[in-house]
C-alpha cells in the first residue's frame, strides 16, 4: 500500500516539506513538479474554480492510473484554488519510487493528466480591467494522449 | 420521474447566470446532447452558453462522459467548458 495524499484548497504549500515526506518512504528516487502562476502580458491575478464534489475523486482516479502503470511508493498532489497572483505556487506533484524512471515518468504523467482531466477552470484578470477564461490548449491534450499511444 | 440537478461551471455558469438548478429528469434514454439542445431553446443566457455544443464538456454523477451519453438514472449533471487546471 503506497502513500497517497491529495489536497485541493486555497492554502499555499511547502514543497520542501513535501519532498522530505516522500524521501522518507524508503525508495531511491523522488521526483516533483511545482507549477507557478506565470506573469507577463499585464496579468494581475487568476482565479481557479473547480467542481468541489468531483475534484478530489477525479484526481484520485488519475493517481490510481499512475499507480497501475509504475511501481510507486508515494504520490502527493496539491492543487490550489481561489485567487492566485503571478509568482505564486499553484500545483505540486511529487512521486517516490525505488528507481528514477518510474518517479520521473509518473510525475510527468500526473501533471499532463491533471491539466487536461481534472475539473479546474482558470480565469485571468488583467491590469487594464479585462478578464477572460483561459482556453484549453490542443498541445496539452496531445501531451496527455501520448501516454496512451503505446 | 425524479429531478436531476444540473451544475454549471466557468463561462457556462456566467452565461446562464446561475451555478445550479434542478429540473424534472427527462428520462433515462435522453442524452446530454438532447438536453443541451432543449435548454438552448430557452433562449437568453442558455442559448448563449450552448451556442457551440462542441465547446461543452460534461460529467454525470461526477464522472466525465461524452455528450452522447444517456442520462440513465443519474442525479447530477455538470456542464462546463474544457478544463484548464494545472
Amino acid at each position: 500500500m503506497s502513500f497517497v495524499s491529495i489536497t485541493v484548497g486555497e492554502a499555499d504549500f511547502d514543497a520542501a516539506g513535501l519532498l522530505t515526506q516522500l524521501e522518507a518512504l524508503g525508495g531511491g528516487a523522488v521526483a516533483s513538479f511545482t507549477g507557478i502562476v506565470r506573469g507577463g502580458g499585464g496579468l494581475a491575478a487568476m482565479r481557479l474554480d473547480h467542481y468541489p464534489a468531483m475534484t478530489e475523486a477525479q484526481i484520485g482516479r488519475i493517481v490510481a492510473d499512475a499507480e497501475a502503470r509504475w511501481p510507486l511508493l508515494g504520490v502527493v498532489v496539491i492543487h490550489r484554488v481561489g485567487e492566485l497572483h503571478p509568482g505564486e505556487r499553484i500545483v505540486f506533484v511529487g512521486t517516490a519510487s525505488a528507481h528514477r524512471a518510474a518517479a520521473l515518468e509518473a510525475c510527468a504523467f500526473l501533471i499532463d493528466w491533471l491539466k487536461t482531466s481534472a475539473p479546474f477552470w482558470k480565469k485571468e484578470r488583467f491590469e487594464d480591467g479585462r478578464s477572460e477564461w483561459v482556453e484549453a490548449r490542443a498541445e496539452d491534450d496531445r501531451a496527455r494522449d501520448k501516454w496512451n499511444a503505446d | 420521474m425524479f429531478n436531476i440537478d444540473i451544475l454549471y461551471f466557468a463561462w457556462v455558469r456566467e452565461r446562464i447566470g446561475k451555478d445550479s438548478e434542478s429540473i424534472e429528469h427527462p428520462g433515462a434514454d435522453a442524452t446530454i446532447a438532447m438536453l443541451i439542445g432543449q435548454m438552448a431553446e430557452r433562449g437568453g443566457g442558455y442559448a448563449e452558453a450552448f451556442a457551440e455544443p462542441d465547446r461543452i464538456r460534461a460529467a454525470l454523477d461526477q464522472v466525465f462522459v461524452p455528450l452522447d451519453a444517456k442520462l440513465g438514472n443519474a442525479r447530477e449533471l455538470a456542464l462546463f467548458p474544457p478544463v484548464t487546471g494545472g
